[in-house]
């Protein structure tokens, strides 16, 4: 028993340990992509000074976040306004553990589960952390002691709520086609090319637009609008713990990815892999390879459309969130059960 | 009224079809004029390895020349320094001693010759006043500087030294042409 729970504990150990750094890394080069992907879309090179295509920028970038003053405003709530940016960087880190990264793979003799936890809740699990995240926006804004700040930690949290309706709302649409909470059975189950977007083409969209949201991109980055509010939940903070704020968007980013990917376009599955008849460590090799072909898919999108549309009036926002996507996702959400009775 | 140009447009308050309001449509065809730009030939230009081409009379970084055997051509005659409109020019001359005609091509020479290049407007007045072709302006850029002294730039800059001749054969054939 205790010999089989301390395997069990290293493998896990790993596997977190690989998927943390995973997600570290995919982050560090999403801030050089992000520049390099503004710059192409605004017929420019971007940089390219560190190392070859810039490859070194990230860590230039991190070394330079190290080297700069720690400074905390004389009046900020010391206590919190450390912990802001803590908060952030955990629960987006945190989101990572309940995906599932590949099929099972097989090593000497023992078979390993390229996800972490496989909880019945894992949906759950996400929304939670997902909502947790905005404390740290919230914390560091209203710690900061700064009016620019406070307003975009309000706006922070008011967008967050305003969108977590809908998107939640679309994936109990999920939910009930699916029949379950697990990310794992909810993969298992789109095998082929029974991908939940195509059944779910509507709510997939609110999902979508909400996670748009939710990682605070463009066209929803209304809590750090530079324009009005300097620049916004962060204008106090300097040094890593600025770092870990622009880093937490990124991950967020990469994590949304991974969601999306996992809850509408099949995961790790790749349509038609098992008529090839290779070996199974292979295929979930491959099926992992396909997954991260996906995330970055996704992230690409979301930079595309960074550089694409400009960002909404605050009543706008408000208004898509409460009038349009909220009412959208309960019609889908009603029309879903009335197929899914009907049949 | 006639318009001035034909790119006014008639703004109206027509309220939005309902594609207009669906708002995806715009931003798919936004999106498709951002990614054509994505694959568009990129207009940077990375500077110190790659340079802009220039033109064959670009006025850049000063140079004093020195004639075929090495010597200096300037004779310190001051006519660049009235020449120039935003007054960047000075210098001292002094007598050629003997021994010195390896140095200096005529009897009397610049001692000090001085351009402050945060006055220099790179106008090339200097380089058409000038009677001994001594001075003129290249196609090399000035360097930048932190301090307003490292601006200020003597002989020991000016001068273009006996290994390394810039070459001014472009401008000069200007030049001759025109007089």
């Amino acid at each position: 028993m205790t010999h089989s729970f301390f395997l069990f504990s290293i493998e896990k150990l790993i596997l977190a340990s690989i998927v943390f750094g995973i997600t570290l890394v995919v982050a560090m080069y999403s801030t050089l992509a992000e520049r390099k992907f503004a710059a192409f879309f605004q017929d420019r090179l971007g940089p390219d000074r560190a190392g070859p295509f810039g490859m070194f920028q990230p860590l230039a970038d991190g070394l330079k976040f190290f080297f700069k003053e720690e400074f905390i405003p004389a009046k900020a709530d010391k206590f919190l306004f450390i912990l802001g940016p803590s908060i952030a960087m955990v629960m987006s880190c945190m989101s990572g553990a309940v995906i599932p990264w590949g099929d099972r793979l097989t090593l000497f003799g023992h078979s390993v589960s390229l996800q972490i936890a496989d909880i019945n809740i894992g949906v759950l699990y996400i929304f939670a952390v997902v909502s947790l995240g905005v404390y740290g926006v919230i914390l560091g804004g209203w710690a900061s002691n700064n009016k620019f700040a406070l307003l975009s930690a309000i706006r922070a949290s008011s967008q967050m709520i305003s969108y977590e309706l809908a998107m939640g709302l679309s994936l109990i649409a999920l939910v009930m086609t699916t029949g379950t909470l697990s990310l794992g059975s909810i993969v298992h189950q789109q095998v082929g090319f029974h991908w939940n977007v195509f059944f779910q083409p509507i709510g997939f969209l609110v999902f979508m637009i909400c996670s748009f949201a939710e990682t605070n991109r463009t066209p929803f980055d209304l809590p750090e609008c530079e324009t009005e509010l300097v620049g916004g939940y962060h204008t106090e903070y300097s040094s890593m713990k600025l770092g870990f704020y622009l880093f937490a968007e990124y991950i967020n980013m990469f994590v949304a990815s991974a969601v999306m990917a996992t809850l509408y376009f099949g995961g790790y599955q790749i349509p038609g892999i098992s008529h090839l008849g290779l070996s199974p460590n292979l295929v979930t090799l491959l099926g992992s390879g396909f997954l991260f072909v996906k995330i970055f898919g996704f992230i690409f999108l979301f930079m595309w459309v960074r550089w694409t549309v400009p960002r909404f009036r605050y009543d706008q926002l408000m208004r898509l969130g409460w009038n349009v996507l909220l009412p959208i996702s309960m019609i889908n959400l009603i029309v879903t059960g009335a197929i899914l009775v009907l049949r | 009224m006639k318009p001035l140009t034909n790119r006014s447009k008639t703004v109206s308050n027509k309220t939005m079809t309902l594609m207009e309001r669906l708002y995806l449509p715009a931003i798919v065809k936004g999106m498709a004029i951002t990614l054509r730009h994505f694959f568009k030939k990129k207009v940077t230009i990375r500077y110190p390895e790659e340079t802009r081409p220039f033109s064959p009379i670009y006025r850049g970084l000063h140079v004093l020349k020195r004639d075929d055997t090495g010597a200096e051509r300037c004779t310190a005659c001051g006519l660049c320094a009235i020449a120039c409109p935003a007054e960047a020019i000075t210098m001292d001359a002094a007598e050629r001693k003997p021994g010195e005609e390896r140095l200096y091509r005529e009897e009397k020479y610049a001692s000090t010759y001085e351009i402050n290049m945060l006055r220099c407007i790179f106008c090339g007045l200097c380089e058409e006043a000038c009677p001994k072709e001594a001075i003129f302006l290249t196609d090399r850029i000035l360097p930048s500087g932190t301090t307003r002294k490292s601006f200020i730039w003597g002989k020991d800059r000016l001068v273009e030294t006996e290994s390394n001749r810039i070459d001014i054969s472009k401008r000069h054939f200007y030049y001759k042409d025109e007089k």
